[in-house]
């Protein structure tokens, strides 16, 4: 691998590693294969390379609609954390963490991770409540987690406006150190690249118009690049999955919602880790080339399109300078908007579907992205064994009849 | 006068210089001048260097689109990473050019920032021939309109040309049509515009920079910068085209620069962009520049085209001119080092360059096309065809009342653009319903004919074969060159998509404006795909980079999001209270004196309450009116309890569910009359509880007759809590019985008290006997004062929410979203009472059936009595079975919700939410402090006059 | 910023309102007659189509009333707006 020496040495900004000179065949889809995967983004990518890596099952495809990790795994503020409260939660996003901790050499590709900590800032009571009640309940699952008052924020990110007189006054926050982010396109490209070295097709502007389902079993997935035969069919279509769901009348409780973010002009540092903010409502790092990247919340209403609408990001800007007065200078360069799934109780649902052989992963609204390696991992462990992986046993369908919901809503400071 | 200025041309004001200093030096200009022009005037062509691999760079267009030209402005304000292209210039500019990473102030911002809402008929974004035309026509007929350009003056391209409209200068013609549009009551027309996205339904949205070209002398009170949120029942956008070069070996080197920017230089700000040029063109439109530039006494060494045969026209006035027109020829690469000094050419053979010369020049001028400027078309969700004539994306498809025209859409010649412009408001008005005022079509000067296509080559074959595009920049911002292209299809990237985030290109500044088209071109070679079929990536807002501080406009500090504060705030202020946000509520948290800590304070106001006599403002409960002969049902439905059965003159506490049967408010319902409630709200719920029963009651029950009132802000509300309020409350309301027999608990009289209508309620929250005075908004100081007057001998005390949690956590009150997070029942918290088993249904009753619910082992809510009496528990604290902490994970059974010091208990306590915490009730359970834990007992949730004898005083 | 025509009160800015999910999800006749299944579906399950979708908005900036659109969640297009007590409208 190539990894550009020049950045170093030249002005700020210009210091990405290089790609590998080879990523992935292009091949043509074959007539059958073991395992199906629907969606090439993060979680699908990740779920073919576990396939192989750790079942040893290559005979997989990958099957993406438009480029591999076009969707949401482009289009996400790449924060990278473990600190939820629940045990459930808690449990499948720290074993993310920590793989994604050797992701790196495990993939042999530069994918950035950088454990900068994340900031939760509390600005009232309630969230101070909130938050000491998350950390304590991190530490004794095992997850690094503190609360830092008003002063440490500032010490941890001398940017942030602690002044008493501001509208929402920060009152301190809770602090994951191993907590960060990556750089997105290298991680997708790097389980596509690895995943594609180890036998699986990865099959692009390919999408899924039907699945074929003989005595209550999937067999085969139509596409438009013709039908191909699937001993298991594993889902990870995030925003689309109710609408692939639906092609065998599989009822879903999700809805999909445009999710925006932004970036910057490349800017130098000034700003050393994550910053969220739930009160008022932004999220917000400077990136590896200096670009602030940012996001907020969902839009409230359906949406397919990839787009939202402005008064969100204008929102999310007033936010953004109360937080961060420097930043009144700063340039909205691009925006720009993913599909996100949300389940009511804002908890994924992952594993076995009344379809035989038909496998789920959807569900994880705007905290997707953090999950890559983990859910790839006990995802592709559940097609691979035909039932749930422990760490995802929580997360059934079933849990919304019998009302054992994981709910992040009320608890987690912010759900992303 | 400079060698590079020109005395005769231009639209600066000459009469006004203008001194400005970059990188450290200074220079001169003239008002009218961009930071670019005024640097070209100098002789400047270099602006800094290259991100990557710190190669000098230029200035390689006139406008938004220029790909490399950045500079950091440091006066009158600090502001990172601008274009030079669009910096108007002023006196006092200091600014250097910026190769990487902006630099953002450290001191505030002191400027302001606003926004405007406007609705038009038509919105005509672009004031250039075709954007002219189309804003003239559509307000001749008395439509509303709006026209926006980015520039400081109307004319868009004709700014930079010597074009001739109805026989005299074109400029003529712009200056009468914008004066026409000036006159007339329903147009307005914004320069300095910017519509920078295009988003549903007609909503554009403009950045108007209303100060920045008046540097230090612009006025405090303006807004410097103003968004314009503009919603257009018709949209025409005649935003033009962006010429884009050829790549070629070299292709950044200052001196090279696109020809029709050389020309707007030329003619709009008098700058000759060098002495000796060489024209690289595919097309015709770069022979007017060399026309044009010799003409104005620059030494035009050659045209070279790339075209097999040159157009005769252009090749007859070339010759005039003795300029050399080499057709069937490219340009290779450069020579020089700060600056071009020579221009690599070659004869294409067979798509290769032959044997190459090379001519002397210090301007190197390049057409390589247009590419319209659909950004915002494509923003709308417009579709993009390929137009192989043009070598470029044009719109495709038909976006319902949106029009595109001119050069946006393809038309490159004036008349072209000139009648596509008034069609497109033809259009637009039609769609209005709007008949078209007469006038008689703008006419221009006679273009040349020309019978050669444009050729479309993105890149010239690189001579050096063993570093073949390694020096061929695509993206000159990001440093990304042919070669990073190949890279990247070697890759096996096919995606456009791909390529772009595999190379950068288009992800800088400049979003790609001219490298984005070049790069699908070498990625459609490359892989041998046509580029039609590849597409371009995607165009998204902003069209250029539009500061934060514009978008979050005046929505910042205190109007970040509104303050709500009750009538009494100004006395609170006074007394010196430290108050705590509670939604968008400013509430008293506790009432200091001299020397006290809130420890301190609010165990003394505790005292007053449960010793003697104190008093709280409560205006900021939610009230909800509900009125009408259904009033009583529609409650029964939202209730877990029974409402119906509730006496005029009662008041009855109760808890909503949601669906799921967690606990979502609760509240006292007072019945006012046979058809009249008034309920409460917890202070942050109140718009949430009213939205929900409106939601139920219009989207379920209509057949219900029943009016939703909030009645919050009408009613203030003072509790006046204590064993003397009693006694106070007979000192201010001297007509009211106030003994237990005749005002009962959980009643409500109307009384005159402290001299104003009142409506008083009997009830508690706290466990002692209490009262809740309510008079209108306008009474409330008056009460407040008179309370206060009243119980002075009794030493009533104010107190605030703090003492409030503490008061009523004695009693195992809840707070809904303290004690609970949206997994509570009511059961869970120990409220089973307050759920009807009569009532056949209610909302969340059936979910209290799922087998979740059944679960021994649901969390309850307890109180935990620390075995310590004076650690205080953290709230939040979890609590564990062990007195050791194991290895992670370790098993949690609950947290701490609550958690005060008590007066009256003279000791701390907790109210915790526990995994069967009723079946624990005197076991030894332990709380984390920090890294510790502490033994704490679980204890019933009333820990304070269990027996309720305290509350009729 | 979608542009929303309220049946009361015309065309308005979407930050005018406020969003309801899917329409026609009436409550079940006798919620305690269902089986866990059934009433999990009327609380959680809600139809999420790429297309036209029935679905319910408040007009909450101004006369804070309910009323449906089917709107095209892949397009932004509001196909048709009705009144709460009107049947679903015929949108091809």
């Amino acid at each position: 691998m190539r990894i550009s020496s020049v950045g170093s040495s030249t002005t700020p900004g210009a210091d990405l590693p290089d790609h590998p000179s080879f990523l992935w065949r292009n091949p043509e889809p074959k007539k059958h294969y073991d395992v199906v995967v629907i969606g090439g983004g993060g979680h699908g990518l990740a779920t073919a390379y576990y396939l192989a890596k750790n079942h040893g099952i290559t005979n997989v495809a990958v099957l993406e609609k438009g480029w591999l990790a076009g969707g949401n795994m482009a289009r996400n503020t790449t924060i990278i954390r473990s600190n939820y409260l629940w045990d459930e939660s808690a449990g499948i996003y720290e074993h993310s963490l920590k793989l994604w901790e050797t992701l790196e050499q495990e993939l042999d590709y530069p994918i950035l991770f950088s454990q900068r900590g994340v900031l939760n800032l509390a600005h009232t009571l309630q969230d101070v409540r909130d938050s000491v009640r998350r950390v304590n309940a991190n530490k004794l699952n095992g997850i690094d987690a503190e609360w830092v008052d008003a002063q440490q924020v500032k010490e941890l990110c001398p940017i942030v406006n602690i002044s008493p007189d501001v509208r929402y006054p920060v009152l301190g926050a809770t602090y994951q150190p191993r907590a960060g982010i990556a750089k997105h396109d290298y991680v997708a490209w790097g389980f596509a690249r690895a995943a594609n070295a180890m036998g699986v097709d990865l099959i692009q502007d390919c999408e899924v118009t039907g699945l074929d389902v003989v005595d209550g079993r999937v067999t085969a997935v139509g596409t438009t690049r013709g039908t191909i035969g699937a001993g298991r069919v594993a889902l990870c279509a995030a925003g689309h999955s109710s609408v692939l769901a639906k092609m065998v009348d599989l009822e879903l409780p999700l809805q999909s919602h445009p999710l925006q973010a932004l970036v910057s002009e490349l800017l130098e540092p000034v700003h050393p880790t994550v910053v969220m903010s739930n009160a008022v409502h932004v999220y917000v790092s400077q990136a590896h080339k200096g670009e602030l990247v940012m996001g907020a919340g969902v839009d409230s209403y359906n949406g397919y399109g990839q787009r939202g609408a402005f008064h969100i990001i204008e929102r999310q800007m007033a936010a953004a300078l109360e937080l961060f007065p420097v930043f009144a200078r700063a340039h909205l360069l691009r925006t720009w908007a993913g599909i996100v799934d949300t389940t009511p109780d804002a908890s994924p649902i992952v594993g076995l579907t009344p379809v035989e052989d038909l496998y789920l992963n959807c569900g994880w609204g705007t905290g997707g992205f953090k999950a890559t390696p983990g859910v790839g991992w006990c995802f592709a462990d559940t097609v691979a064994e035909g039932r749930p992986h422990p760490l995802i046993s929580a997360f059934t369908l079933d849990r919304f009849t019998t009302g054992a919901l994981v709910d992040e809503h009320g608890a987690a400071a912010v759900a992303h | 006068m400079s060698l590079y200025r020109l005395p005769d041309r231009g639209r600066v004001d000459r009469s006004t210089p203008v001194t400005f200093t970059y990188n450290g030096s200074p220079y001169t200009g003239y008002a009218g001048d961009t930071l670019a022009s005024a640097l070209l005037a100098n002789g400047v062509h270099q602006v800094t260097t290259s991100i990557k691999y710190g190669r000098p760079r230029g200035i390689m267009a006139a406008g938004p689109e220029d790909p490399n030209a950045l500079v950091q402005v440091e006066t009158p304000f600090p502001e990172p990473m601008l274009t030079a292209t669009t910096v108007e210039l002023y006196d006092g500019l200091v600014a250097s050019g910026l190769s990487g990473q902006g630099r953002l102030a450290t001191e505030p911002d002191p400027a302001r920032y606003d926004a405007m809402h406007q609705h038009c008929d038509v919105l005509v974004v672009g004031a250039g021939p075709a954007g002219l035309t189309a804003a003239l026509t559509a307000a001749r007929s008395g439509a509303r309109v709006v026209l926006l350009d980015d520039q400081p003056e109307a004319g868009g391209s004709l700014l930079g040309t010597t074009e001739l409209i109805d026989d005299r200068p074109a400029l003529e013609w712009v200056e009468a049509a914008v004066a026409e549009l000036d006159s007339l009551p329903e147009v307005r027309v914004l320069s300095r515009t910017t519509a920078f996205g295009f988003y549903d339904d007609g909503f554009v949205l403009a950045l108007e920079r209303r100060t920045d070209h008046l540097g230090f002398a612009a006025p405090e009170h303006l807004s410097r910068q103003r968004v314009w949120r503009l919603r257009a029942k018709h949209v025409v956008l005649a935003t033009g085209a962006h010429e884009r070069p050829v790549v070629f070996a070299d292709n950044d080197r200052p001196g090279t620069m696109l020809a029709a920017s050389a020309r707007t230089y030329l003619h709009r700000y008098g700058v000759r962009c060098g002495q000796r040029a060489v024209v690289f063109t595919t097309n015709d439109s770069a022979y007017q520049a060399a026309v044009d530039l010799a003409d104005a006494g620059l030494e035009v060494a050659a045209v070279i085209d790339a075209r097999p045969q040159s157009p005769a026209g252009w090749a007859a006035e070339c010759a005039e001119r003795g300029i050399e027109v080499r057709s069937g020829h490219v340009v290779t690469g450069t020579t020089g080092h700060e600056r071009v000094i020579r221009a690599h050419v070659a004869q294409l053979t067979d798509g290769r360059p032959q044997l190459r010369s090379g001519i002397g020049c210090d301007l190197l001028l390049v057409s390589g096309g247009w590419n319209p400027a659909v950004h915002l078309f494509s923003q709308a969700g417009g579709r993009l065809s390929y137009d192989d004539a043009l070598g470029a994306f044009v719109p495709s498809s038909s976006l319902e009342a949106v029009t595109v025209a001119g050069a946006a859409r393809g038309t490159f010649q004036l008349d072209g653009c000139l009648a596509d412009g008034g069609e497109a408001a033809q259009r637009a008005l039609a769609g209005l319903g709007r008949p078209t005022a007469g006038g008689t079509p703008p006419r221009p000067s006679a273009a040349h004919e020309s019978a050669e296509r444009p050729l479309t080559l993105w890149t010239v074959p690189d001579p050096d074969e063993q570093h073949a595009g390694a020096t061929q920049f695509v993206d000159l911002q990001r440093d990304a060159t042919v070669a990073d292209v190949l890279r990247a299809t070697g890759a096996g990237l096919r995606s456009v998509e791909h390529v772009k985030r595999y190379t950068t290109i288009g992800t800088a500044h400049d979003q790609g404006k001219t490298s984005g088209i070049i790069s699908s071109g070498l990625v459609a070679q490359s892989v041998r795909a046509g580029i039609a079929d590849l597409g371009t990536t995607t165009f998204r807002p902003p069209y250029t980079p539009v500061s934060f501080a514009a978008l979050a406009g005046r929505d910042r500090g205190h109007l970040h999001d509104p303050e709500r504060v009750t009538p009494l705030h100004l006395l609170h202020v006074a007394a010196g209270a430290d108050f705590e946000d509670v939604g968008q509520w400013k509430r008293p948290r506790y009432f200091p004196r001299a020397g006290e800590d809130m420890d301190t304070a609010v165990l003394r106001e505790c005292r007053a309450a449960r010793e003697s006599v104190a008093m709280m403002d409560a205006s900021t409960l939610g009230k909800i009116e509900v009125e009408g002969p259904d009033a009583a049902e529609l409650l029964d439905r939202l209730y877990t309890n029974l409402m119906s059965s509730l006496k005029v003159g009662f008041i009855r506490y109760g808890v909503m569910c949601g669906v799921d049967g967690m606990a979502i408010d609760d509240g006292t319902v007072m019945r006012l009359a046979d058809d009249r409630f008034l309920l409460t709200t917890t202070t942050g719920n109140a718009a949430k509880i009213l939205d929900w029963m409106e939601e139920w009651l219009q989207t379920e029950w209509p057949d219900l007759a029943v009016r939703l009132t909030s009645v919050t802000e009408q009613w203030a509300t003072v509790a006046l809590v204590g064993p003397r309020s009693r006694d106070v409350l007979a000192l201010v309301a001297p007509e009211l019985a106030v003994d237990n027999d005749s005002f009962p608990f959980m009643t409500w009289r109307e009384a005159m008290v402290a001299g104003v209508p009142a409506r008083v309620c009997r009830i508690s929250f706290s466990g002692e006997l209490a009262f809740e005075v309510n008079v209108s908004g306008w009474d409330a100081v008056t009460l407040w004062e008179a309370l206060l007057a009243a119980g002075e001998s009794y030493g009533i005390t104010a107190y605030g929410t703090e003492t409030m949690h503490v008061l009523r956590a004695e009693k195992g009150y809840p707070i809904i979203g303290q004690d609970t997070d949206g997994t509570v029942t009511p059961q869970d918290l120990g409220m089973s009472w307050v759920v009807s088993k009569k009532k056949p249904d209610f909302i969340g009753k059936r979910s209290f059936a799922r087998a979740e619910n059944q679960r021994a082992d649901r969390k309850h809510l307890v109180g935990l009595l620390p075995v310590q009496r004076d650690i205080l528990l953290p709230e939040g604290a979890q609590l564990v079975a062990d007195p050791q902490i194991g290895p992670p994970p370790v098993r949690m059974l609950g947290h701490v919700t609550s958690s005060y010091r008590s007066a009256a208990l003279e000791a701390t306590f907790a109210l915790a939410l526990v995994k069967g915490g009723r079946d624990r009730i005197g076991q030894t359970l332990y709380s984390t402090v920090g890294d510790e834990l502490v033994p704490v007992t679980v204890a019933e949730p009333v820990l304070y006059d269990p027996e309720g004898a305290r509350r009729d005083g | 910023m979608q542009l929303i025509p309220c049946p009361w009160c015309g065309p308005r800015d979407e930050v005018e309102f406020h969003y309801g999910g899917a329409a026609h999800v009436a409550y079940p006749e006798d919620p305690q007659s269902l089986t866990d299944e059934d009433w999990a579906r009327y609380v959680f399950f809600r139809d999420n189509p790429k297309g036209p979708f029935a679905e319910r908005w408040c007009h909450t900036a101004s006369c804070r009333r309910w009323f449906n659109a089917i709107r095209d969640t892949a397009t932004h297009q509001v196909l048709a707006v009705y009144r709460m007590d009107e049947a679903k409208p015929v949108t091809s």
